[in-house]
């Protein structure tokens, strides 16, 4: 059924990406399509398109065949001056940036468990919640509070580290998060299939239950309230002032420390998923990752060929954690909060969705889907809310059944209904798209093989379904 | 002849009424007999101490005393699972997958339920009206969340379960909990629409919120009193019909039949002249209505539901499923009666023994711990046989 659409498209598309592809034109529209949407983004705040335009900039950069250099000397261009200028003008736009990397790098993690190994995991998140209360409690005051029941005491005024420690504690967040991947792998990994997704679900929601409870006998994480504040790194002061002469007069306004704060953790969390995505693609390409390709395939195959199953899907299991983990200590750095409410089922299942709507297994397409499902429950949802608020204040009337706007619910805020959009995407991800948005390459072909299977069965398709 | 078909009917319902007073009587002399021995060895500690201190009683005699409501509570409790947990174990014995929407099919009887009440409520049908007609309204109510839950099962397999047959095991798995996520979003918009507010209330009508007093006496100084509120009861009646009636369903009906052979093997029903996608509809609409009656129940003994009050029960419910062997429908009753007295167990005694160190909250973990060792040490159950899993 898909696949006539496809070729359809892909052949109108054809002359068209030839042309822009050819000699020097795309470098020309390189420069002019990142020089408006710039523009645009500078001068528009809060303006959804524009940042859409400007996104997508980024992602033709990906795609447009061009010199090497040319894409690293943009790509810097984008990173080091387009994004913080326009982020501290507007840090909205900052916001959703940094929660890209972050979400991009956590979905970069389930991908290797689910896309690449295919164990799929319902409990992802607890490995990030790991990372975080780790954080959340030797960078916050909680050592001093261990005793004291939650929300009684006054804050203790003093922190047990100092500040610096957090870079310290990022690697320790790193392996801690492996650790416990491995602790959990462990029993895990006896089961197999949907049961081991149920197992998985149910240590997520241990560990969340955990954060919610631990707040006696000892006052490890401060029960549902969460653990706060948190501190962050310090930043160089001489630094800030130099950066301050240069930025104040570009964005039109006295660049405060919580601005250069939100510009920090931005390029922290961008260098680590950088790093992670570096990492995931040489995994990708290594012995190790086909071999979790291979147990994905056909356990049973794959052990006859002489692949340790445990300690392939162990390691798999700490990489993915680990992942999580780093990004935890960054999160619960730069939000100076940390609440069991964060690392709920549904992030889960947001991470998931993420993986599913780009393509299992595939790195450009789990990137892109996190960037998806980040800017609609940002961006796109937020807007709406806003945009319904605005309808409500008005005295517009909805013509033909005369409905005014006023009288529309309060409750109607489509940014609470992130579910709703998760369970779409994954629905019809399923039914039509079972592949992502960006198949990988190695599933490309099989999809391929598969479809032409499918046309040369399709009348035995009802009677082989009980086989599997 | 005609004997032989009116015992085969006796049989088949004589049976599981049996299963449940062995499986209730087994679970609570089992768990009774556990908590007096922990009680007897503790009776000097600390704990015990602090509690004379505070209440004049030792540990013991507080088990003691709190042991009837405990067991009254967890069968209620348990009940209420095991409908639940037949819809999982249901689907799972026909397509071997878990539905992950179950929960939310559930949720969707409640507040139908919920909601037909409200309606009559304001309706002022349920004021001042006698016990029999307020048993009439319930009935009624029950009977619309069961309708409601099952067309949504039917439709959920026929939208979102049905094209992806076939495929990989994984893949109806995700479908399913985008269903899931789906629904409670739809249920809090439905909801939140029409009121401005998610949750809803089960109003108070007829005498549900009474006390029967069955029996009381001293123990060592210390009134003992066993009563059960009225709605505990009729959780326990209601969920019992239903269990003892889809017993006879499965085990002495046509549908029945088909419905275990296409659990059996799908392609041989199938040439036996089994229309296969009828039996599974037919499967999801018996489970979801079983899964409707229980949310209407569950809203019947808690009072408030919100459109994530499938999720809990839910999950619970497939631990029961999984504790009795999933794919069995004897084995998810035994696991929903076993989890709901275990579950009362905890959050009864829990805070006592430690002292308020860890006390009910912490009731909802150990059936994730249950549901994970499960898993873990024996996939197929108390009940259910070595089964072999595909990955």
């Amino acid at each position: 059924m898909a696949k006539p659409t496809q070729t359809n498209i892909s052949s109108l598309l054809k002359p068209i990406w030839g042309w822009i592809t050819k000699g020097i034109t795309p470098y020309i529209i390189l420069v002019v399509y990142l020089a408006i949407s710039s523009f645009l983004v500078f001068n528009s705040p809060r303006s959804l398109p524009a940042f859409l335009m400007f996104v997508s900039s980024v992602v033709l950069l990906y795609y447009l065949p061009t010199k090497i250099w040319y894409k690293a000397v943009l790509g810097v261009l984008i990173i080091f001056v387009i994004i913080p200028i326009v982020g501290v003008r507007n840090i909205f736009y900052l916001e959703i940036i940094f929660q890209i990397c972050v979400f991009a790098a956590l979905a970069l993690g389930l991908n290797i468990l689910t896309g690449f190994t295919g164990l799929l995991s319902f409990g992802y998140i607890a490995f990030y919640a790991v990372g975080a209360y780790l954080w959340g409690f030797f960078g916050g005051q909680q050592m001093f509070l261990l005793h004291a029941i939650p929300g009684s005491a006054g804050p203790p005024g003093k922190f047990f580290l100092p500040a610096d420690t957090f870079y310290l504690f990022l690697f320790l967040g790193f392996g801690l998060a492996f650790l416990v991947g491995i602790l959990l792998g462990l029993p895990v990994l006896r089961v197999r299939g949907d049961y081991l997704t149920v197992v998985t679900l149910g240590f997520g929601e241990v560990i969340r239950l955990l954060a919610t409870n631990m707040d006696k006998p000892l006052n490890l994480t401060n029960g549902p309230q969460g653990i706060s504040p948190i501190q962050r790194p310090t930043l160089p002061e001489p630094l800030l002032q130099a950066l301050r002469v240069v930025l104040n007069p570009i964005v039109g306004h006295e660049v405060t420390l919580n601005e250069f704060y939100n510009l920090f953790f931005y390029l922290l969390a961008l260098a680590i998923a950088v790093v992670i995505i570096i990492v995931t693609v040489r995994l990708d390409d290594s012995k190790l990752g086909r071999a979790w390709i291979a147990i994905r395939e056909d356990e049973l195959a794959a052990a006859s060929m002489g692949i340790p199953l445990v300690t392939t899907k162990l390691i798999a299991f700490a990489v993915a954690a680990s992942f999580a983990g780093i990004m935890g200590v960054i999160f619960s750095a730069s939000r100076m909060f940390v609440s069991p409410e964060s690392f709920i089922f549904m992030q889960s299942i947001g991470v998931l969705t993420m993986v599913i709507l780009g393509g299992l297994g595939s790195i450009p397409g789990v990137i892109l889907g996190a960037a998806i499902v980040v800017i609609i429950n940002l961006g796109i949802l937020t807007d709406l809310s806003i945009y319904l608020g605005e309808l409500r204040q008005s005295d517009k009337v909805i013509p033909i059944i005369n409905f005014a706007w006023k009288n529309l619910s309060s409750q109607l805020d489509p940014a609470k209904y992130q579910r709703l959009v998760f369970g779409i995407i994954l629905i019809l991800m399923m039914i039509y798209r079972p592949n992502g948005i960006l198949p990988a390459k190695r599933r490309a072909r099989a999809i391929e093989e598969h479809f032409v299977e499918l046309n040369n069965n399709n009348n035995e398709k009802e009677a082989e379904n009980g086989a599997a | 002849m005609e004997r032989i078909i009116k015992s085969t009917v006796l049989r088949e319902l004589l049976r599981p009424l049996g299963q449940i007073v062995a499986f209730v009587l087994g679970t609570g002399v089992i768990l009774s007999i556990l908590m007096f021995l922990i009680s007897l060895i503790a009776n000097k500690s600390a704990a015990s101490l602090a509690l004379i201190e505070r209440n004049g009683i030792d540990l013991f005699t507080y088990t003691l005393i709190n042991l009837p409501q405990v067991l009254v509570d967890g069968m209620a409790l348990g009940f209420v699972y095991a409908a639940i947990a037949l819809g999982y174990t249901m689907v799972y014995g026909v397509l071997e997958f878990i539905n992950f929407a179950h929960s939310e099919i559930f949720a969707m009887g409640a507040f139908i339920g919920v909601e037909l009440l409200l309606a009559l409520n304001a309706a002022e049908k349920l004021s001042n009206i006698t016990v029999a007609t307020a048993f009439g309204w319930l009935f009624v109510a029950i009977l619309a969340g069961m309708a409601a839950s099952g067309i949504t099962a039917v439709l959920i397999e026929r939208i979102a379960y049905r094209p992806l047959r076939g495929a990989e095991r994984l893949v109806p798995l995700i479908s399913a909990i985008g269903v899931s996520f789906f629904l409670q979003d739809a249920i809090r918009l439905t909801e939140s629409l029409t009121s401005g507010q998610f949750h809803r209330i089960f109003p108070t009508f007829g005498n549900f919120d009474e006390r029967v007093s069955v029996l009381s006496f001293n123990v060592a100084s210390t009134q003992m009193i066993l009563d059960i509120p009225i709605k505990s009861l009729v959780v326990i009646v209601v969920a019992i019909l239903m269990l003892v009636g889809l017993n006879y369903l499965v085990n002495a009906t046509k549908l029945g039949k088909a419905i275990r052979s296409v659990a059996q093997d799908r392609n041989t029903a199938s040439l036996m002249g089994i229309n296969v996608n009828f039996v599974i509809s037919m499967t999801f609409l018996i489970g979801g209505s079983l899964g409707g009656a229980a949310g209407v129940l569950y809203a019947l003994k808690f009072t408030r539901i919100d459109p994530f009050v499938g999720f809990m029960p839910g999950i619970k419910a497939f631990t029961a499923a999984v504790l009795g062997g999933i794919g069995n429908l004897t084995g998810a009753l035994l696991g929903g009666i076993v989890l709901g007295m275990v579950e009362n167990f905890a959050g009864a005694y829990l805070g006592v023994f430690t002292m308020g160190n860890f006390g009910v909250e912490y009731k909802d973990l150990i059936s994730f711990l249950i549901l994970i060792l499960v898993l873990i040490f024996r996939p197929s159950g108390l009940l259910g046989e070595q089964v072999s899993q595909k990955a």
